[in-house]
């Protein structure tokens, strides 16, 4: 499983790096970036849902294939 | 004394508003209303003690209702229709953000009085860029241990008391001192802010004149701070917003004023209804304050729900052009009233719209709206309100409302307890 967040939509609510802090983080304006190449570890894939059932804007797209 | 050229001694408001008088006045109606779905009023009482079950009720048959108050408005009540509004900034204005009776003229789009809140794209992005840096969730961690401390120290001077205020005696506190460090004002200036809170965001009905005067005020206050930080600049918000640049060239006096004013109107009133409300609904369902009280691990999701269900921000809009929009006329200048609270409790969005659920786990909520203006200060406000209810917590896990009917709400489109009477010791 795999995330990546559309920059187009991102507004910066930080509500994924609120919540799965060692998958998303904020760059220097607040909008939110994937950490590392956004594989999501195994057993994490919930935690990787949920950032994308709480994102206002719905700018996390998840690849479930890769 | 330092000379800064944009912000010569004895400044007026007068001497760059020269807009106002191009605006557009409408009839101040105000009364009862009847009929919500043709007649509604944000100031009213009856709307203010609680607004729920009108928005509700409209959402079910109307969904758009209509108001000839104002010079005419709509509120839309889904959050599809409150959705598409925020995004649709080529066909909704926000020139004016706050509906009243005056509309500033054409020619303050894309600019308006307090950027970035009230200025269109293109203009918009660049004013929100200089903002963003300085409240970033990382650069606003540094605004912690300071709030924690403060909080404490409201706590401590409850000292002896079976009730206090929570409205007044601590919940207000806190962003007016958080924000008083940010820009460099005096911290005990906080009754001051307070009025000027109530005289933008309250007083829309009131007589022009006096509107007008009272926003002088704010105005004096700021230039007086900007001449204090001309003389001796620091490490603030306010010294960073007078050497800020854009398009190569540092911002003109009106913007630097109309920034600092929204930082100090969006940050005080707000956070302030948000913790409020957080403690009123504890107050009064002993289950959910019980339960967060013995697992406190419940915080985060519990606070993204009392934003939810009880979103203390209303923004307003202006329409563009003459158009039909899901079924209704819509014509130039009309407001819309873009209720956030009203599309947080649409049970098309969310299950069990109407309950507090303080463990929902997906809360896809827009309290801090939708879209490019995405309150700057969210990263701000939740940690005030993370920091408030722990605190409070911690220090006062019993409590309950002294006299729930004399809970008093703001009028207006920030809604939250202005009085909340709380005993605190049996
Ligand atoms: C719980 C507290 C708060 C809530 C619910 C809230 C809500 C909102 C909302 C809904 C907007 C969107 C306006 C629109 O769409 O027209 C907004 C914008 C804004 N807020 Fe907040 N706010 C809060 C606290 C704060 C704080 C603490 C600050 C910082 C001092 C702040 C500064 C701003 C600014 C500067 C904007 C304008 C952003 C733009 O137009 O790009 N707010 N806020
Ligand atoms: S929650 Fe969504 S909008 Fe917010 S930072 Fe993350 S991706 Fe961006």
């Amino acid at each position: 499983m795999k995330v990546r967040i559309d920059t187009g939509k991102c507004q910066g609510h930080g509500r994924c790096y609120d919540l799965v802090p060692d998958l998303f983080g904020e760059d220097g304006e607040g909008f939110g970036q994937v950490l590392g190449n956004g594989v999501v570890p195994s057993g994490r894939e919930r935690e990787a849902r949920l950032a994308v059932a709480n994102c206002p804007e719905r700018a996390i797209e998840l690849d479930e294939e890769s | 004394m330092t000379v800064d050229e944009r912000f010569p001694r004895g400044l007026k408001e007068d001497d760059f508003e020269a807009e106002e008088a191009d605006g557009v006045r409408s009839e101040i109606i105000t009364g009862p209303v009847d009929d919500w779905a043709t007649d509604f009023s944000h100031l009213e009482p009856q709307w203010s003690a609680d607004p729920y079950p009108i928005q509700d009720d409209l959402r079910e048959r109307c969904p758009i209702a209509r108001t000839e108050r104002f010079g005419g408005g709509w509120l839309p009540t889904r959050y599809e229709d409150v959705t598409s509004i925020a995004y649709d900034t080529e066909r909704f204005s926000s020139r004016s953000i706050v509906m009243g009776n005056f509309r500033p003229p054409k020619s303050a789009a894309p600019i308006g009085g307090t950027p970035p809140i009230s200025s269109d794209p293109p203009f918009h992005h660049d004013a929100r860029k200089l903002l963003l840096p300085a409240f970033t969730k990382t650069a606003i961690s540094k605004q912690e241990p300071a709030t924690r401390a403060f909080c404490h120290s409201l706590i401590d001077a409850f000292e002896g008391a079976d009730v206090v205020d929570a409205a007044v005696d601590y919940a207000q506190h806190i962003p007016m001192r958080v924000i008083a460090n940010m820009m460099g004002f005096p911290a005990e200036d906080g009754p001051k802010f307070r009025v000027f809170v109530e005289d933008a965001l309250e007083g829309i009905n009131r007589e022009p004149e006096e509107r007008v005067e009272r926003i002088e005020n704010l105005f004096d206050y700021l230039v007086a701070q900007v001449h204090d930080h001309l003389d001796n600049p620091r490490d603030d918000l306010t010294t960073y917003l007078l050497n800020a640049e854009l398009y190569g060239e540092k911002l003109e006096a009106a913007h630097v004023v109309g920034a600092m004013a929204l930082l100090l109107i969006a940050g005080i009133d707000t956070s302030w209804s948000a913790i409020g409300a957080s403690l009123w609904h504890l107050a009064r369902t002993p289950a959910d304050r019980e339960r967060l009280v013995a697992d406190r691990s419940l915080l985060p999701t519990a606070m993204e729900e009392f934003l939810r269900a009880y979103a203390p921000v209303t923004m307003a809009r202006l329409v563009k052009d003459d158009m039909r929009w899901r079924g209704v006329d819509m014509k130039a200048d009309d407001w819309i009233l873009l209720s956030f609270p009203a599309a947080n409790r649409d049970p098309a969005q969310f299950d069990r719209a109407d309950e507090v659920v303080i463990d929902r786990e997906i809360n896809r909520h827009a309290a801090f709206g939708l879209g490019i203006h995405r309150c700057v200060g969210s990263h701000l406000a939740r940690l005030e309100l993370k920091v408030a209810l722990e605190v409070w917590l911690e220090r006062i896990p019993e409590f309950s409302l002294a006299d729930p009917d004399s809970v008093l709400w703001s009028a207006g489109q920030i809604r939250g307890p202005r009085s909340l009477p709380m005993r605190i010791r049996s």
